[in-house]
């Protein structure tokens, strides 16, 4: 394992973590909710109107977060290397499997962990597991 | 103040709140460096020179996470006075595991997971917009799969 320090931006991930945990408080301790993006998106599909509200703020506030984020400052760096054929791909299975799931990297990585609940610590372990996988395969055995 | 009056205005303060807890994930995400693709991968790479900034993004939100989840837990209702509602099954299912490992694999291949795809619309990348309507599309097939499997 080569660490690359270039890259490494500890301070920064770290503040950004704490803005997401911050986050993540804010949304149990005063809706009563938990900020896991695929229960939110997911609830959209079959819960009523009324329910609907608090859902679409929250997607609302992470859709405006660039915007908020350039009349302060540049955005940082975006770099998709992924072809549009791969990226419809990915996001098919990202889809269908974070709600077969109940959760992804918010709702059991951050959220589920947090709560200390094995169910999301399991789905971690295995998200991440064939995360680390899936580019090992992808740039070192087949090379792209 | 009337009941009505003061349910409604309570709607409003909670769907504000709803918000800027969505607008302060989204900074975080891209303080982080999460909204980046290229930088997710890098993380996932640990074969490759590895960038280990994300495992401090997700040590520095489970730290806050974990406090703020211990007091949700000994409350039935939020500071506002809505209900908290936690998830409840302990059960580690097929579903969990496979999805969880299916979900692992479409991450692993472009970088992307739900949260920041949102972030990325919100940039304008067509890319990013791309991969949230396939996402987006999933998870409508998976309600279809869900409504005639039964």
């Amino acid at each position: 394992m080569i660490i690359d320090w270039n890259h490494f931006t500890p301070w920064s991930a770290l503040a950004g973590g704490v803005l997401i945990g911050v986050a993540t408080a804010l949304f149990i301790l005063l809706n009563g909710r938990i900020a896991g993006i695929t229960g939110i998106i997911g609830g959209l599909f079959t819960s009523r109107i009324h329910d609907a509200g608090w859902r679409l703020a929250f997607i609302i506030g992470l859709i405006a977060a660039p915007l908020v984020w350039q009349l302060f400052s540049q955005l940082p760096t975006i770099q998709i290397d992924a072809d549009n054929g791969l990226l419809a791909i990915a996001g098919l299975i990202v889809g269908i499997s974070t709600r077969y799931g109940s959760g992804c990297t918010s709702g059991h990585g951050v959220c589920g962990i947090s709560r200390l609940s094995p169910r999301s610590i399991v789905a971690t372990l295995a998200f991440m597991g064939t995360g680390f996988l899936t580019v090992f395969v992808v740039h070192h055995l087949i090379g792209a | 103040m009337n009941t009505p009056m003061r349910k409604h205005l309570g709607s409003i303060t909670a769907l504000a709140f709803a918000l800027l807890s969505g607008l302060i994930f989204g900074l975080g995400l891209i303080l982080a460096g999460m909204a980046n693709p290229a930088k997710v991968l890098a993380f996932l790479d640990l074969a490759g020179l590895w960038d280990p900034s994300l495992a401090l993004v997700m040590g520095g939100a489970i730290a806050v996470g974990l406090v703020a989840f211990s007091i949700a837990r000994k409350r039935s209702l939020s500071f506002l006075g809505l209900p908290i509602s936690l998830p409840t099954s302990r059960i580690i299912d097929k579903r969990l595991v496979l999805g969880s490992l299916a979900f692992g694999i479409g991450w692993g291949l472009v970088g992307i997971c739900p949260a920041p795809a949102f972030v990325l619309l919100g940039t304008g990348s067509i890319k990013g917009i791309i991969f949230l309507v396939a996402m987006l599309v999933g998870m409508g097939i998976f309600e279809l799969l869900e409504k005639y499997s039964k």
